[in-house]
């Protein structure tokens, strides 16, 4: 399951983090999720429940997720558009050499401790 | 009450994937092995694709196999019978290889006097994607059965790979599959893509592939 891989990158890197400030519990964890990363939220959400509970670290940790919405530049107007509703044709001009300037990342964005 | 204290980290969860990734390629590159990331679909002929790859070149190259699947050993079992040196890796439920899971496998298969090791990646167009498995390049098989109109339902996976396999060119009178527009496709999500149209199961255009293959590994392991 793919949400259930990206969980034990989330928890590999805050591990990480908690050793550098030697933390000894986390109590948030926030997420930045881009619209179209594909990544299902409910899905990442059980998976983390699941996971957490066999760390030490994160055990009672929550997992808070914020939205980046997606963005598109049209490569010949320059524009950008929303991508959710336009795809990969440009609204504007109708160009099809498009590129996502935003809304693919899955970035951790802070940790939260008591 | 404790204060709750914030800690700021602002990167991708890839952020660690990704080093880990790079780390792998210089170390390979040191060992002089090739890695192959090769990725498709399920049933895209992947397992004979590489078979026939392999009988190719197995005089020429020292090769390794590393089959990852969710369960089973059916395919290691079969790369078996070419003579070459396979391992199964079982991920566990998960989806995708990542460089951890793949660097684990590289040093189970045992890497040191091998030239070229393929890594027959889990079959999946979505995730397999997204995680850098330290390979040097990224090849995908798309079969004719599948559709031409596969670059624009998985843009990411055209956009990673070095090479595109179309195989099973050998039913195309059967299907109404547009050789051309699946490389417009593929093209307008990657402009760099080879693309080699091939048939394991006759034969056709797997010479070009396999050619293409040795050039590369040659380059890569060569002492500078």
């Amino acid at each position: 399951m793919h949400e259930l891989g990206i969980i034990f990158h989330i928890i590999k890197t805050v591990e990480r983090v908690g050793v550098e400030h030697k933390l000894s519990s986390v109590s948030a964890v926030s997420l930045e999720l881009g619209e179209v990363s594909g990544v299902v939220h409910k899905e990442l959400l059980d998976c983390w429940k699941w996971a957490v509970k066999k760390t030490e670290l994160l055990k009672d940790a929550v997992l808070n997720i914020e939205t980046i919405p997606a963005r598109t530049l049209c490569e010949s107007c320059q524009k950008t558009y929303e991508t959710v509703q336009y795809g990969r044709v440009c609204p504007c001009c109708g160009g099809q050499q498009t590129y996502l300037v935003q809304g693919n990342e899955i970035n951790l964005k802070e940790i939260a401790v008591c | 009450m404790d204060k709750v204290r914030i800690i700021e980290v602002k990167e991708s969860i890839f952020a660690d994937n990704n080093k880990e990734a790079d780390r792998l390629r210089a170390e390979l590159k040191e060992e002089k092995t090739f890695l192959l990331n090769l990725m498709s679909s399920p049933g895209s002929g992947k397992t004979t694709v590489l078979m026939r790859t392999i009988e190719a070149l197995k005089e020429q190259l020292k090769i390794g196999v590393m089959e990852a699947d969710i369960d089973s050993a059916v395919d290691a079992e079969k790369i078996a019978t070419t003579g070459v040196k396979s391992i199964q890796l079982h991920t566990g439920g998960m989806c995708h290889l990542d460089a951890a899971m793949t660097e684990q496998g590289l040093k189970e298969l045992g890497t040191r006097d091998l030239d070229l090791v393929v890594l027959e990646n889990v079959g999946n167009l979505v995730c397999p994607a997204e995680f850098d498995t330290g390979a040097v390049k990224n090849a995908m098989i798309l079969s004719v059965p599948e559709g031409h109109d596969k670059p624009l339902k998985y843009p990411l996976i055209f956009t990673v790979c070095d090479v595109l396999i179309i195989n099973k060119i050998d039913v195309l009178p059967y299907f109404d599959f547009d050789l051309d527009k699946v490389k417009e496709y593929a093209h307008r999500r990657n402009p760099n893509l080879k693309i080699f149209p091939v048939s394991a199961k006759t034969g056709e255009g797997m010479e070009a592939w396999t050619q293409w293959l040795k050039e590369q590994v040659n380059a890569w392991n060569q002492t500078v």
